[in-house]
């Protein structure tokens, strides 16, 4: 099963679970990044690519099942306004043991920040309102997988 | 040739628009070409393509490097930081 979605709404963290829980896959791995309320941050807005960010994703998914004997593999984005606290993104990897697992969770997760279309703006406590710039540590850790 | 091109995150707002139809001249043959065409042609392109080395492409579906040829779809926009 290879689950890839784009949504506005909150990730439903348990039920995406369910699913892997249902599949009877010896090892389940997940990553789940955050909104961080840094610096008086007050909105984080995710902006995507109509078309090219799905299949991005869609790309990446198939990626990694290439290169892991992945039994089942959920990759959700959230676009729009995010709050303090709120799930942006949701990787859950399973497989019958735990290295494979935890392996494409790593990689799925630093590809998707160098390789897939989404831009994230913030907006702060005082009004101020920046897009975040690109970290060449984000491009450093993507890069270990080539 | 005519053809769509479509602006994201702070090159949209540069732009003012989100996508438009344009005409350049025929010597406008690739992506780098297209950017410097568009930084000429009004402030607003001045402003969003200032720095054309923090501008990523993608023509008709594929992401493309600035030597590709332009087509009758492209986007242009910053690096990306989702995740």
């Amino acid at each position: 099963m290879i689950r890839v979605a784009i949504q506005t709404d909150a990730i439903d963290v348990p039920a995406e679970l369910d699913i892997h829980d249902a599949g009877g896959h010896g090892a389940s791995a997940s990553f789940i990044g955050r909104v961080r309320g840094d610096n008086d941050l007050t909105e984080l807005f995710l902006e995507h690519h109509p078309v090219l960010t799905e299949a991005g994703l869609a790309e990446l998914a198939h990626a990694a099942t290439d290169r892991w004997a992945l039994s089942a593999l959920t990759l959700i984005h959230r676009v729009g306004a995010m709050a303090p606290g709120e799930s942006i993104v949701l990787v859950l990897a399973s497989s019958a043991h735990r290295a494979e697992a935890l392996a494409a969770t790593e990689y799925l997760i630093d590809r998707l920040k160098t390789d897939v279309m989404f831009w994230k703006r913030e907006t702060f406590a005082d009004g101020r309102i920046a897009w975040v710039e690109p970290r060449d540590g984000d491009h450093s850790r993507a890069e270990r997988w080539d | 040739m005519a053809l769509t091109v479509s602006y994201f995150a702070w090159v949209r707002e540069r732009m003012g628009v989100a996508d438009e139809v344009i005409d350049p001249p025929a010597e406008v043959t690739t992506i780098a070409e297209l950017v410097g065409w568009l930084a000429g042609r009004d402030e607003r392109g001045a402003l969003a393509f200032a720095e054309p080395g923090r501008i990523r492409a993608a023509v008709d579906g594929a992401m493309v490097g600035p030597d590709a040829a332009i087509g009758p779809d492209v986007a242009l926009f910053p690096p990306v930081t989702g995740g």
